[in-house]
Order: C-alpha cells, then structure tokens, then sequence
C-alpha cells in the first residue's frame, strides 16, 4: 500500500465526539490548595472522615513525584491551572428521575448514541453516566436495588454506605500508590460505587459514561467495584471529551475488590480527545486501575480498547492474593497522528495456582508512539502459578514506533510463565490475498486489523464488542484506508 | 522521542564516599606516570557517578554494593597459579595475566601470519588509538572505573583479507590469596575489511579466589569483516565481574559472541552492538548457570541503526538453589531501517524455588517494514519429557539430569571450538545438584 496515501488518510481523521455542550455549569477557580479541597467535600456533603482522608491524600501527593519512566513526552503539566470541580448547574435540587435531568445533557449523551432512556430500557444496561465532575443520572436503580445490588455515584455511596466505603475505598489502591492516584484521592469529583452482595448475579450489564465537557477542567473521577463471595458483575464504562486545543487532565482511579469465588469483568472503551493533526490539544490520560483478587477461586478480567487520548499512562493491574484466583486482561490500544500511549497491566502472583493470561494488540499509525509495559511477578508462596502473554504490535506507516517492555520476576520452580511478543506491519501477502478477491483496499486492511484484534473483542460484551469494532474502524479511517 | 539507543539512567553530581568504595584510596595509590590524563578523566568519570544503585532501571535487580565493600588492590607483580587444571587445551595464540598481570612465561603467541598484530598492552609504547572509541568514559560507571586503572589488556588487529585461522585464547586467572585483588583488564579488537579472527576470553580462579574484575572489550568490524567471540566465565563462587563490551559492525559484517556465564559470585556482563552497515549480522548466544547465592545478570542490545540488517538472540539460563538470574535483552530499531529482522529468545529453567529469574526482553521500533519478535519463558522440567524417558527404563534422576544438560546444549550447538563445549558440557553436568545424576552417562571427568 502506498505510504503517502495512507499517511494523507491518518490526517483526515476526524474525531466525531468533538462537540461541546453549551450548558450552565458551576466551574472552580483553577488551582489547587487545601481550601478548593475542603470546598470539594462540602459541596458533595462529605463527612469529617473523607475530608481528612483527602487532605491526607494531598499532602502525601505534595510530597511525591511526576513519574519519569513511562515512555512518552509532553510539556509540564501545570497543576496549578486546573480547575477541579465543574458541575452542571442543578436548578433545583438535583434530578431525582431521568425526566428532571437536563433536556441538554441528555442530548449530549443522545449524541454520543447513548440514549439513556432507550438504551436502558432495549439494552437492559443500566447507565451511571458522569458528566465533568459529578454523575447525572442512574438508570435502573430501582431494579438493581430489588436484586440487593447497589449502584450509584460514588458520593451518594459515601453519604449512604460509608462503612462499605471505609472497608474498602483505598485498599486496593492506597492513597499515596502513586503521584497521579494521590492527586485522584485527594480531588476526585465523582465516579461510580458498585456492590454486589453474596451470592447474586448483577441482573444486568452495568456502565458509566464519562464525559469531559467544561475547558480547563481536569476530570478525577474514581470508581469502587465489590462483589461479595460467589457475586458476579459485568462493568462497561465509555469516555469521550469535546475538541479542545488545550490538553486536559484525566487522572482515574479504578479499584475492585473480589472476594472468594467472585467475577469481575471489567470493560473500557476509551475515546478522549486525542488531540488535533498536528498534536495540539487532546486529553492526558493518567489511570491507576487495579483488581484485588481477595477471595480463593476469584476471577477479575479487563478488558480495555484503547482509541482515544492524547497520551496514556495505564496499567489495569491484578492482585492475585487468594489461591486458584485468576487475573486476565486483554487490551487494544491503537494510536495514530501525534497520540503516545504507554500502557500494559501488572499480574502479581501471590496465592498458589494463581493464573494470569494477557493480551495485547497494539496498533500504532501516523507519527504515533505506543509502548507495552507490563510486569508479571510470581512470589516464592505462589506455587503452581501460570502466566501466559501474547503482545503482538502492527506498525502503520514509518513514522510511527512500537515498543514491548515486559518485566518478569519469578521466584519459584513451581511456576510456568511465557511471554511472546512479535512486531510487523500488514504483510503485503495477506493484502494481496484479499485484493485479488475483489476486495477494496480499504476494506482488506479493516478486515485483517480487526482480525489481528479479535481475541480481545470477542471478550468484549456483545454491543460494546460492535461499538468497539466501529470505533477502531472509524479510528483508523484515515490511516490504513 | 529519543535517538539515542542506550539510555544509562544516571543521576548526575559527586557520588558520595559509599558509592566510591575504596576505589579512591587504590586510585591515588597507583604508580606509573603514562597514563596519568587518561586515567583522571576516567576516574573523574566514575567519581562523578560511583557505583550504580538499584534505582536506576539498568541496575533494578542487581546490587553492585558489595563491589564497594572490599578494599580491592592491584596486583604488581606476577602471582603464581597452577593453570593445569584450568586453562583449556587448545591450539591457540595464547596470553595468560594472572589478577590482571602479564604472565609472560605462560603466554605464546608467535608465529603470526601476516597482517595481523597481538600483544598486550603494556608492551607498547602507547595506548592504541581504538582505546576508548566505543566505551568511553561517559559509558557507565564501570567502564569510567576501568579506565581510571587503564594501562594492561589485549589488543588484536587484523589486516585486510586476513583470516586468522587458529584461535587467540586470552586466560585470565584469579588467585586465591590473603589480599582481594583487582583487575581492569581491556581487550581492544580491529578487523579490517575481510578479515576473520576468534577470540575467547576465558576466566578461571583457584579455589577460594576473591577478586574483582572488571572487563571491557571493544571491536570494530570494517565491511565483511567476521568475528567469532567466545566469553567463557568460570570464576570462582566469591569472585566479583563484571564486564561490558561493545562492538562496532560496518555493512557485510559477522558477529557471533558466545556468553557463557558458570561462575561467580556476582557478574554482570552488558553486550552492546552497533550495526551501522547494511547486511550486518549479529548472533548472540548466552548460557548462565546459577548455584548457591550466585548473581548473574546479563544485558545485551542491538542496535539496527540502518536498513537490511540482521540480529538472532539466544539465551538460556538454568538456576538452582538461592541463585538469581537476570536477563534484559533490547532490539533496538532505528527511524528508516527498513527490511530488519530481529529475534530473540530467552529461557530460563528453574530447578529450586529458592532462586529467582528476571527477565525482561524489550523491542523498541521505529521503522515499519520489519519482523521481529521475542520470547521468554520460565518453567521446569517438562513432565512429559521425564516419563517418555522413564518408560524406557531411565531412572527419574538420569532423565531429570540429561534433559538438563540437553536444555543448555542448544545453545553450544553454536560453538565451533570442541574445547569450549566440552569445557561447558562438564561444567553443567558438575553444577547440577544433587539429586540428579549422569554417573555412567556422561563422562564429566575433567
């Protein structure tokens, strides 16, 4: 395939999410002190206990760092001149149905193509949609509540549940993990807090919408997910972020919590922003999200597509503490123009017969950078332990880089680990192949790229997996034809 | 993004005392007048940084503080060792140091074809002029250190079209002894256009030898040049090494380095290759056995810094007991070097749960149009393997012992010398605990 006509292809992608809603909203002054995080806790209606913990979190993240490592450059991030709180403006008390939202707000999901009302009712999905800095409306509440499930913002879950969230809201993820974590835990705005009670199987898929709206505006959300012994829960969450020329801060944090014989399945579709043709604007994806194991026989699965954002720095982690548990991630990150992503997961082995499988498809076009960084760590304890990685990385165009930074520690005979990594671009042969059966290039190109993605998709949830399948097309429309 | 291949993590500055160790004391200590600039800009070097500290990324998993523990001294004069049971036999242009000094008597190196010149460094009057070209100074705090010492070594030149047929063996001994000794030993290689040599560097210690060595090699490979270099450790269970090499390949050009690492208390070696001709090719193949509380870490990088050039890795480690053993492997691909190929592979048995591995094979690509890929894998016998010998009639420890031996054997394969494979065939089969057992099986006698 001609280099040039692809290259001219990469340029004219578009980002369809870029618009920006006009919509009353209550901004903070940019800036960060312990005044704007008192302000914060306020607002939402904290008790004593979750403003210390905050006030702890800020002063141990003055203290720390910017990591250096990751393999990816930008300027200095100011923090200084974020704003870390920007809500719509209720104009009552806040929405206590989806009817009362704001016809406006809705529109922009509507536009994004979800649907709150339509999609949670044909879908059976029920949404927990955040928009900036505070969650805006939680479908399906009352159903989930009859099945014992609890899910909501999680500020409505520290005025309601707080001994939940004392037991479990930074154990996975301590406050001071690391630099970006402990800005989240000391700022963080919303989010969503998932339960699972024993024994009970989430009736329905549940998701979060994320969306970056006001300028200026970092979004710290965070998000607690629990499922009690032998519960199960399937967890979708979307982002998305209006065209700005300024970069914007996205600093998450994720915790799950599983105990014995309990699943999560955790599923990302990530489209921030990444940012115009020459590299300007587009969202800084900072995310710690990591899965805690607790529980024997547990079983925690990411699954993350990876489209958007300027740059990222993610490592969906699994903690295997309980024996015969099971940690699993699958990932498709694909850059293209300036974007730079370095992202991977972290599997430590702590119980006996733990077993981790990872995954990652990397495609990098344009005069983009993706790293694979991940770290597989078998203790002396984890007797039995297996570790199976495949990293397989795409080059589209030569501009672009591809690299594969996998770290193995492993510290006893009993275990088995494997890595297999392989680097190449689309084989002229298999184009051939296609062509030569009437296929236009465009649509030969599509079909092997999501060919070279389907272990992953086929893990995603049916209608993400075709969302997921259009994004990456849509995504790549520009740069393989 | 960064162009440039290596990236040592250094913190920049005065390194406090620790991170000196005595190095200081034996600097100020070293006589002869010669070298004097050339040694202060090193040691400068090294002082401005000191010993590496686990948290830089180059050093994460091994600890060099012992190396600053010990007041090491250089040897000045000749110390006698029995070589009978440690140098190998070969037909070999041959030169001996013992703890880094020239031992003349033992060393033979006559009769040299035409074109090519060896000798040792002290010899001449001065320092050739490749000293330095691709590890200067600013390469890391080791070679930093080992130029501060600089003023023995090796060095080999072959001229144009000139195949060296017999091997130049170089053995360096480490003697046991009331006193730790170091040495800073450099081996400066230069093949020019066509011409061919082998070189194997052999490290061999008497029993209860405590010394430290510190190596660096450089080469230069003009267009087709071929060498085959062999690196043979065999150091004693306290003996400290490390050691880095870097080789320069113009277009057309073979290298094929052999690593292989049965001894030591704590080695480390870094083997670094600059491929900056078109057809270049470079093999490396590395072996590590590691026993009781050994230490072997092994990094290697390849850089594809233009089109059409080719690189194959292989490394193999067993370890046993509280052994650790760490592999970092780094292809590395320039912007524009199109049609590469780079492999690599590294696999790592491990036969107690005591001792640990660290692996990390990294790919870092810049250009499209290439194939590469890498492997690691970390595990145990396979079962299935054992059984298919023992239903026919091996006993467990027989088949256990030869499906190791088996699994280190691959990588001599690629061994041209017979010596050197035997060397190493004896020495696994002698490191192998216990438990396992070739008696009858294989001859292991020296």
């Amino acid at each position: 395939m001609a280099t040039e006509e692809m290259e001219k292809l990469v340029e004219q992608r578009e980002y369809k999410q870029g618009f920006f809603t006009e919509i009353e909203s209550e901004t903070l002054a940019p800036g960060l002190d312990e005044e704007k995080i008192k302000f914060i806790s306020e607002k939402k209606g904290e008790p004593e206990w979750m403003l210390e913990w905050r006030l702890d979190a800020y002063h141990q993240w003055l203290t720390m760092k910017e990591p250096e490592w990751a393999h990816v450059h930008y300027p200095k991030i100011d923090y200084q001149a974020i704003s870390y709180y920007s809500a719509p403006k209720k104009k009552t008390d806040g929405p206590q149905s989806l009817d009362e939202v704001d016809p406006k707000l809705l529109e922009t999901y509507e536009k994004l193509g979800i649907p709150l009302h339509e999609r949670a009712a044909l879908a059976g999905v029920a949404v927990d949609a955040v928009f900036d800095s505070v969650s805006v409306a939680t479908t399906f509440k009352a159903q989930l509540a009859e099945a014992g499930v609890i899910f909501c913002s999680i500020s409505e879950a520290i005025r309601d549940y707080p001994e939940l969230i004392q037991r479990y809201l930074g154990t996975v993820v301590p406050k001071g993990d690391n630099y970006f974590a402990a800005l989240n835990a000391a700022v963080f705005t919303d989010g969503s807090f998932v339960f699972v009670p024993e024994n009970v199987a989430c009736p329905m898929e549940l998701s979060t919408y994320f969306r970056i709206n006001a300028a200026n505006t970092g979004q710290f959300e965070r998000t607690l997910i629990v499922c009690e012994s032998g519960a199960t829960v399937s967890y979708l969450e979307g982002c998305t972020a209006p065209q700005r020329d300024e970069n914007q801060l996205h600093a998450a944090v994720v915790e799950l919590v599983a105990l014995d014989d309990a699943y999560i399945k955790y599923s990302t579709v990530q489209n921030w922003y990444p940012g115009d043709e020459n590299g300007k604007g587009g969202i800084y994806n900072f995310v710690t999200k990591r899965g805690d194991c607790r529980g024997d026989r547990s079983r925690i699965s990411w699954t993350q597509v990876e489209t958007g954002s300027a740059i990222t720095w993610k490592y969906p982690s699994c903690i295997l503490t309980g024996d015969d548990s099971q940690g699993e991630f699958y990932s498709v990150a694909v850059t293209t123009g300036h974007q730079q992503a370095d992202t991977g997961t972290k599997m430590l082995h702590l119980g006996k017969n733990t077993r981790s499988t990872i995954i990652a498809k990397t495609i990098a076009a344009g005069k983009s950078d993706q790293s694979y960084r991940g770290l597989v760590k078998i203790t002396p304890r984890a007797l039995g332990a297996r570790n199976y990685t495949q990293c397989d990385s795409l080059l589209i165009g030569d501009r672009c880089g591809a690299h594969t930074f996998p770290y193995q520690e492993i510290g006893n005979s009993k275990a088995t680990v494997e890595h297999e990594a392989t680097t190449s671009k689309i084989a002229d042969d298999q184009l051939f192949y296609c062509r030569s059966r009437g296929m236009s290039e465009e649509d030969a190109v599509s079909m092997i790229v999501n060919g070279f993605c389907k272990d992953v998709f086929q893990e995603l949830p049916m209608e993400f997996a075709v969302e997921a399948e259009a994004l990456l097309n849509v995504t790549l429309e520009g740069s393989v034809g | 993004m960064s162009d440039t291949a290596i990236r040592r993590d250094a913190p920049q500055g005065v390194a406090t005392k620790a991170a000196l160790g005595h190095f200081d004391e034996a600097f100020k200590a070293q006589t002869g007048a010669a070298l004097t600039e050339l040694r202060q800009q090193g040691f400068d070097a090294f002082a401005a940084h000191g010993l590496p500290s686990i948290r830089e990324e180059a050093w994460k998993y091994t600890d060099v503080r012992a190396i600053g523990k010990t007041n090491f001294a250089l040897a000045t004069s000749l110390h006698s060792a029995n070589l009978d049971e440690l140098q190998l036999d070969l037909d070999a242009y041959r030169l001996v140091f013992v703890d880094g000094v020239f031992d003349a008597e033992r060393s033979s190196f006559d009769d040299l074809p035409e074109g090519v010149s060896l000798g040792t460094l002290s010899q001449r009057s001065e320092l050739p002029q490749q000293f330095g070209s691709q590890l200067a100074a600013s390469a890391g705090p080791f070679t930093a250190l080992n130029q501060a010492f600089a003023g023995e070594g090796v060095y080999l030149e072959v001229a144009r079209n000139v195949e060296l047929e017999k091997p130049v063996y170089v053995l360096f001994v480490s003697s046991a002894g009331d006193q730790p000794w170091m040495s800073h030993p450099r081996v400066l290689i230069s093949l020019a256009d066509n011409a061919s040599a082998t070189l194997v560097e052999h490290f061999v210690a008497e029993q209860g030898a405590a010394n430290f060595t510190n190596l660096v090699t450089e080469g230069t490979l003009a267009h087709g040049a071929r060498l085959d270099h062999y690196k043979l450790n065999e150091a004693s269970e306290q003996d400290l090494h490390v050691a880095n090499l870097k080789v320069e390949q113009q277009g057309d050009s073979l290298f094929k380095q052999h690593n292989l690492t049965l001894g030591g208390r704590l080695v480390r070696n870094d083997i670094d290759t600059e491929l900056n001709g078109e057809g270049g090719h470079t093999e490396y193949h590395g072996l590590f056995f590691v026993n009781g509380r050994s230490h072997v870490d092994n990094h290697t990088v390849v850089n594809h810094n233009v089109a059409r050039t080719f690189s194959n890795e292989n490394y193999k480690g067993i370890l046993n007991d509280r052994g650790r053993g760490v592999f970092n492997g780094r292809v590395y691909i320039k912007q524009d070097a199109q049609q590469v190929r780079g492999y690599q592979n590294n696999a790592n048995l491990l036969l107690s749960d005591r001792a640990e591995v660290d692996t990390k094979p990294e790919l870092e690509i810049y250009a499209d149009d290439v194939l590469c890929s890498h492997g690691a894998s970390t595990g145990q016998l396979d079962e299935d393997a054992v059984f298919a010998l023992r239903a026919r009639g091996i006993a467990d420890e027989h088949a256990r012992a030869l499906l190791t031996l088996a699994f280190a054997g691959e990588v001599l394969e690629s061994t041209a010398i017979a010596a050197v494979a035997q060397r190493v065939e004896r020495r696994v089969a002698g490191m192998l605990p216990d438990r396992f057992d070739l008696e009858g099986l294989v001859d292991i006698s020296a």
